[in-house]
């Protein structure tokens, strides 16, 4: 008789929260706010990382995460999944982020609509695409392989764009409707990068967002931008995570949540990461407005037009 | 069926990421009949100099050694003709010891390419599977005639670098924020990394160490590491070395060969 030996993998953390999480408000996790987040103990709110960090097989980092995640709901945020290129998805890429999912059961996981690689090469940035049938059918194609392997719904994530392509036939927002009606994913809604993309395209914010989907709005994105020039020496916004929301963006946020009601919200800083309690200022911030709106229903996207 | 049509645009808009010499891809461009110049520099700005901050967080000591101008210029010709090929940005430089070697602007600093060996092996440490190290208090129970035969299986996280310079020593004044006494560059070290728990260690091996831990690394039993060791270094100490790796962490289990 033979026997079947799995290769021992680490057990999958307990849930210590109700999911879903509800409206509450995130930071990106840091590790070197680690000592202040444990000394602090539980809180309110819930934690992202980028999943790739965590994607070693041991080690420091994944001693974090589980402190973390002891006490905190988790997001699982992919940004190298390349579900907007053309390329098959990488299959073993695809197996290390199943294996995180099962391991940490985070109350959200999301993927960005871009690319990052191509041919051989990992480009280490979310790059844009066109909207056309033939890209839609492969990411609704390439959604449906991740989420057969996690094994649930993913979030969508809305991308930053500096550049537009030729043969695009359709708007942002048609195109990601399609993809969520077509998979049954959910939508991460990053309200800087409508806020980045609609400056950078010459369309507005407050357009786009009565075009999205927000009923499927399964979490927020908030974070800073930096300003540069285009060609004509007009305004281009940099979706750079460097810095605190912008006055614009808050304003904006407001108008989501009063329509779409609380959900979990992010305040995403990523590089010049600030102390702690700055970080964890800007999600009180998210707080209170999501607060302010707890018991609210939903209007749904009916109201959005 | 996949379908291929239309799914070219990756192609024509990935070359120019990292190669100044081509011009904005054809495919893009801004809204309204804007140009689309800036706007996509704006993705080749992101790519190399995210990728050169990548190499800058897997090699802090050489950049320190180097200053920031030198390593990002130097980092920034490894960007562009090795990008990574992994999306795990931890994984990537591992042939960027070798490119620091050929580095003509590096010429005057002989040692550096292995204090970058080090600083690779540190990290393939930090991120190695976690496991329990071997205790020395297990090798007791064996019999003193047998040890010779016994077979060790090294840790997930055990790492030696060898060099012909005091690579060790230079690397860890520039990983310290402490100031640190003149060193003589021309001493050879060698580098034993280890990680038991969630610290990574790095040690000075003794004339031979080096030899003996590498033999019984690749699954040398004891008796043939220590010989290889001892004509490697008349002076080599077995006694003092195999308690030296095992406090250090360097392995998880032994067998005896003949047991198996
Ligand atoms: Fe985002």
């Amino acid at each position: 008789m033979s026997t079947v030996i799995e290769p021992t993998r680490p057990a999958a953390m307990p849930l210590r929260f109700s999911t879903p999480i509800g409206g509450v408000a995130g930071t990106s996790f840091k590790p070197e706010h680690l000592p202040d987040i444990l000394e602090a103990g539980p809180r309110r709110g819930f934690f992202e990382v980028h999943a790739e960090n965590y994607m070693g097989d041991g080690g420091p980092p994944h001693r974090a995460l589980e402190a973390i995640r002891r006490d905190h709901p988790l997001s699982l945020h992919g940004v190298c999944m390349s579900i907007g290129g053309p390329r098959p998805l990488d299959k073993a890429h695809l197996a290390r982020f199943r294996g995180l999912v099962a391991r940490y059961q985070p109350a959200l996981v999301s993927e960005h609509l871009a690319w990052s690689t191509h041919e051989t090469s990992f480009y280490n940035d979310l790059l844009p695409l066109p909207y056309t049938e033939a890209t839609l059918a492969c990411v609704c194609d390439h959604i449906d392989q991740m989420q057969e392997a996690i094994r649930r719904p993913l979030l969508l994530e809305n991308p930053s764009t500096y550049v537009a392509f030729r043969d695009s036939s359709m708007r942002e927002t048609e195109f990601i409707r399609a993809v969520a009606e077509r998979t049954g994913c959910g939508l991460l809604l990053d309200v800087n990068n409508v806020f980045v993309s609609s400056t950078n395209q010459g369309y507005s914010a407050l357009d786009y967002l009565a075009d999205f989907p927000l009923s499927r709005v399964g979490e927020i994105h908030l974070a800073g931008h930096a300003e540069q020039a285009d060609d004509e020496g007009d305004l281009l916004l940099i979706d750079s995570h460097d810095g605190p929301v912008a006055d614009a963006v808050w304003k904006l946020y407001q108008i989501v949540i009063r329509r779409r009601g609380a959900v979990p919200t992010l305040i995403e800083w990523d590089s010049k990461i600030p102390a702690w309690p700055v970080l964890q200022a800007e999600a009180l911030a998210a707080q209170a407005i999501l607060d302010r709106h707890q018991s609210a229903a939903p209007e749904g996207e009916r109201h959005a037009a | 069926m996949r379908p291929e049509a239309g799914l070219c645009f990756a192609a024509s808009f990935a070359p120019a990421l990292l190669d100044p010499a081509r011009g904005t891809p054809e495919v893009v461009t801004g809204p309204h009949g804007k140009g689309a110049s800036r706007r996509y520099d704006v993705y080749r700005n992101n790519v190399t100099v995210s990728l050169i901050d990548a190499l800058a967080a897997v090699y802090p000591a050489v950049q320190r050694i180097t200053g920031a101008e030198f390593f990002r210029a130097m980092a920034r010709f490894h960007v562009r003709s090795n990008p990574p090929t992994s999306p795990l940005l931890f994984e990537y430089g591992h042939s960027f010891p070798q490119f620091i070697e050929a580095y003509e602007h590096a010429q005057t600093m002989p040692w550096l390419a292995d204090v970058a060996r080090i600083e690779r092996a540190w990290l393939d440490g930090y991120h190695a599977r976690d496991a329990a190290p071997l205790s020395a208090a297990s090798l007791s129970s064996i019999a003193p005639e047998r040890l010779a035969e016994i077979v060790l299986t090294p840790h997930p996280a055990m790492r030696i670098v060898r060099s012909p310079f005091a690579a060790l020593t230079i690397f860890a004044a520039n990983r310290d924020e402490a100031p640190s006494a003149r060193i003589d560059a021309s001493i050879a070290e060698d580098a034993l990394i280890t990680r038991p728990d969630f610290e990574v260690a790095v040690r000075h091996l003794p004339p031979g160490g080096a030899v003996f831990a590498c033999c019984l690394a690749s699954g040398q039993p004891l008796g043939e590491a220590a010989g290889a060791a001892l004509e490697a270094a008349a002076d080599f100490d077995i006694a003092t070395n195999i308690a030296g790796l095992i406090a250090a962490g360097a392995f998880t289990s032994h067998a005896l060969g003949d047991a198996r």
